[in-house]
C-alpha cells in the first residue's frame, strides 16, 4: 500500500512536470472515450425510440387484412377486396383461446367540420377494445362502449391533431362535429401518441363505433363488412399459435378449399418492429466498435509517449535503481503514469462525450440515452488501454541496466 | 581492523561479440570498517568496474566479493537493489540528482524505496541535509544550487539510509579546487566523526591526499596499495 502511494506520488509528479505532453497524450483517450460515450448514447436513444413505438402500437399485435382478389386475370393487392366481417372478428374472439382482445375496423378518409373549421382525417370505425389493444388512454371525456356499437350511435373520439385543427382552445367534449355531413357528438379526446415508426401522425384520427361507420359513413358491399381485424395475443409466445389458429378458423369460415389461396392475410406487426429494433442494435454496436478504434489509437499514443519518456528519463531510472528501486517499483511507477493518463483522459472524455451528445441532441432532435453501464464500460476500457499499452514501456524501464542507465547522455 | 570488504581474485571480462575486454584481471584486497580509501588509476585501469562491483551494480565474471560477509553472487536483481538501498551510498561525478525535484525529495529517494513512513523520511532527510551544511536550502531545486551544493545534496542522499559504505566515483570531477576541498572536508568529517567507511575513485593526486589509504589500479590489477600516514587536512568544511 505504501509502495502504491509512493509510486502514485512519483508518477503524478512526473506527469505534472511535462504538463503539455501529458495533456496531448490524454487527448487521444479523451476523444476515444468521448466518441464511445456519444456513439452509444445515440445508438441507445434510437433503440429506446423504437421500443417506445412498439409499445405505442400495442404489444403482441396481429393484423388480419382482407385478401387479394383476382378479377379477369388481374390480381389485386391485399385489402383491395373486402372479405372480412364483424362476425369473423367475433369468432376469433370467442373461439381462439390465445387471443385477448379483438377489434375489427372499417376505415376511410373523411372530411370533418366543426363550426367554420374543417379537416380531412382518417375515420376509424371500430370497437371499444381498440383502446386496450393499442394501450391508448383518453386525455379527457370517456370512451364509447359496446352499447354504442350495438346501437350505431353517432358518437366519436378525436385524436389530438384533429382537436387542434378544429377546436383551437375550445373544450371539444359534448360538441357536435360533422363527419361526411353526419353530426357526431364528441365523447372523448385521445391522449397524444406522436409519430409512428413510419413517420405517420397517429394523432390525426377519429374513432367512431364500427356499426356507425358501416351504416352512416362508408357503406357496406355486404353485411358486416370490415377492412381489417386487430388481434392481441395473450402472451408474446402465443403469437405464432394465434396466427395459425386464426388462419385455420378464417379458412373454414370463408369456405376455402385446401388448394386455394387465402382471401385474407395475417400480419405480425411486432415481428416487423423487432426487426427494426434489431437493426438499431446493430447500428449501436457498429458505432461503438468504430469509436473503440479511436480509443485504441489513443492507447498507441500513450505507448508512444511512454516509450519516449522512458528513453528520456533513462538516467533518472538509473539513479532510482542505484539507490534501491526494485524492478517492481519502476514498473509500477511507469504503469501508474500511463494509467493516470488514461483514467484522467477517460474522465474528461466522459464529460466531453456527454456534453457533445447533448449538443448533438439539441441541434438534430435525435433521441439520446446515457447509461451508467456504458459510461463505466468506457471508463474501464480506457483504464485497460492504459495498462495494456503502458506495460511494454514500463517493463522496458524496469529492466534497464543501472550502470548503462547512469551513464546515459 | 575488522574487515568490512573482502575481495578475492576478482575477474571481470566484458564480451563485445568476438572481442573480450579484461577489465579486472584478479584483484584481491580487503577494506576495514572506518577506512577512507582513494582508488586511483588511468581510464581503462578497471577502477570503475571495481567500484560497480563493490556497489552491487555489476557482477564479477569470477572471484568473490563479500560485503559484511554477504555474497551477492546468487542474489536476484531485486535482492541486490535492497542491499544497495540498505548498505551502500553512492556519490557520482555528475551528481545525478533528479531534476525539477527539491533537495529534500532527492535525499528522501532511498527512504522511499525502503518503505519508510512520510514522517520518518522527512526527519531523516532534514538531518542528512544539515549534516552536509545545507540547512535552509531543502526546497531548492538542483538548478537553483551551485555544483558544490548539488554534490552535498548527493552526499546527503548517500548518507540518509545510514549505509555501511559510501562509494564516490570522481566526486570532485566536475568541481573547482576550492569546492573540491570543501567536499573532501565533508568526507573527512563524516569519516572521522561518524565512522563512515568511504571508498572514492579519483584521478587527481591532490584529492587522493585527503584519504587515509591510496590504491593504484593499472590494466585491471592493483599495482600499489599504501597507507597515507598524514592525510591533507581540508580547512574549508563549514558543516
Amino acid at each position: 500500500m505504501a509502495t502504491l502511494l509512493a509510486s502514485l506520488r512519483i508518477a503524478l509528479r512526473a506527469l505534472l512536470v511535462n504538463k503539455m505532453r501529458s495533456a496531448l497524450t490524454m487527448l487521444g483517450i479523451i476523444i476515444g472515450v468521448g466518441a464511445v460515450i456519444a456513439m452509444i448514447a445515440v445508438g441507445e436513444g434510437a433503440k429506446k425510440r423504437i421500443a417506445e413505438q412498439i409499445a405505442s402500437m400495442g404489444s403482441n399485435l396481429l393484423i388480419v387484412l382482407s385478401g387479394s382478389s383476382t378479377s379477369g386475370g388481374i390480381r389485386f393487392g391485399m385489402g383491395t377486396v373486402p372479405t372480412l366481417t364483424a362476425d369473423d372478428a367475433k369468432a376469433i374472439g370467442t373461439e381462439i383461446p390465445a387471443v385477448k382482445y379483438v377489434s375489427p375496423n372499417l376505415t376511410g378518409i373523411a372530411q370533418v367540420v366543426y363550426g367554420n373549421q374543417n379537416w380531412s382525417t382518417v375515420v376509424n370505425g371500430t370497437t371499444p377494445e381498440v383502446l386496450d389493444i393499442r394501450d391508448w388512454p383518453l386525455a379527457s371525456g370517456r370512451p364509447f362502449t359496446q352499447q354504442d356499437v350495438d346501437g350505431a350511435t353517432k358518437v366519436c373520439l378525436l385524436g389530438k391533431t384533429v382537436v387542434d385543427n378544429l377546436f383551437g382552445g375550445i373544450d371539444p367534449i359534448g360538441q357536435i362535429v360533422r363527419i361526411k355531413k353526419v353530426p357526431f357528438t364528441v365523447m372523448g379526446v385521445l391522449a397524444s401518441k406522436g409519430q409512428s415508426t413510419w413517420g405517420q401522425d397517429q394523432d390525426d384520427t377519429i374513432f367512431v363505433p364500427l356499426t356507425t361507420a358501416q351504416k352512416r359513413l362508408f357503406g357496406m358491399q355486404f353485411p358486416g363488412m370490415v377492412r381489417a381485424i386487430a388481434v392481441q395475443a395473450k402472451e408474446p409466445e402465443m403469437m405464432k399459435e394465434a396466427e395459425d389458429q386464426i388462419t385455420e378458423l378464417l379458412r373454414q369460415r370463408h369456405h376455402i378449399q385446401p388448394n386455394q389461396e387465402n382471401d385474407f392475410s395475417v400480419r405480425n406487426l411486432t415481428e416487423v418492429m423487432s426487426s427494426a429494433e434489431q437493426s438499431a442494435r446493430v447500428m449501436s454496436l457498429l458505432l461503438g466498435a468504430i469509436a473503440s478504434i479511436s480509443l485504441i489509437v489513443g492507447g498507441i499514443g500513450i505507448m508512444n509517449i511512454m516509450l519516449v519518456s522512458v528513453t528520456e528519463r533513462t538516467r533518472e531510472i538509473g539513479i532510482r535503481i542505484a539507490v534501491g528501486a526494485k524492478g517492481r517499483d519502476i514498473l509500477l511507477q511507469f504503469l501508474i503514469e500511463s494509467l493516470v493518463l488514461s483514467l484522467v483522459g477517460g474522465t474528461l472524455g466522459i464529460g466531453i462525450g456527454i456534453a457533445g451528445t447533448l449538443i448533438l441532441a439539441a441541434f438534430t432532435q435525435w433521441p439520446v440515452l446515457y447509461s451508467i453501464k456504458a459510461i463505466l464500460l468506457a471508463f474501464f476500457f480506457a483504464g485497460s488501454v492504459g495498462v495494456f499499452f503502458g506495460f511494454y514501456p514500463a517493463r522496458k524501464a524496469s529492466l534497464l541496466n543501472p550502470i548503462e542507465a547512469l551513464h546515459y547522455e | 581492523m575488522e574487515s568490512l570488504i573482502q575481495v578475492q581474485e576478482l575477474v571481470k571480462i566484458y564480451r563485445f561479440g568476438e572481442m573480450e575486454v579484461h577489465a579486472l584481471r584478479g584483484v584481491s584486497l580487503s577494506i576495514g570498517q572506518g577506512e577512507f580509501v582513494a582508488i586511483m588509476g588511468a581510464s581503462g585501469s578497471g577502477k570503475s568496474t571495481f567500484m560497480n562491483i563493490l556497489g552491487f551494480l555489476d557482477r564479477p565474471t569470477s572471484g568473490q566479493y563479500l560485503l559484511e560477509g554477504i555474497n551477492g553472487e546468487h542474489l536476484s536483481r531485486d535482492e541486490l537493489a535492497e542491499i544497495r538501498n540498505q548498505k551502500i551510498g553512492f556519490v557520482f561525478q555528475g551528481f545525478n540528482l533528479l531534476a525539477r525535484t527539491s533537495a529534500l525529495e532527492n535525499v528522501e529517494l532511498p527512504l522511499t524505496y525502503a518503505r519508510a513512513s512520510t514522517h520518518k523520511r522527512k526527519e531523516m532527510a532534514h538531518n542528512a541535509l544539515s549534516e552536509v551544511g545545507l540547512k535552509g536550502r531543502e526546497h531548492h531545486h538542483p538548478s537553483q544550487l551551485s555544483g558544490g551544493e548539488q554534490q552535498r545534496v548527493a552526499i546527503a542522499r548517500a548518507l540518509v539510509n545510514q549505509p555501511s559504505i559510501l562509494l564516490a566515483d570522481e566526486p570532485t570531477g566536475n568541481l573547482d579546487s576550492k569546492t573540491s576541498e570543501e567536499i573532501m572536508g565533508i568526507f573527512q568529517r563524516l569519516n572521522r566523526d561518524l565512522g563512515i567507511t568511504i571508498i572514492m575513485i579519483t584521478h587527481e593526486p591532490d584529492i587522493a591526499l585527503f584519504a587515509k589509504r591510496n590504491i593504484h589500479f593499472k590494466d585491471g590489477k592493483v599495482v600499489d596499495d599504501r597507507e597515507n600516514p598524514s592525510p591533507a587536512v581540508a580547512v574549508r568544511d563549514q558543516g
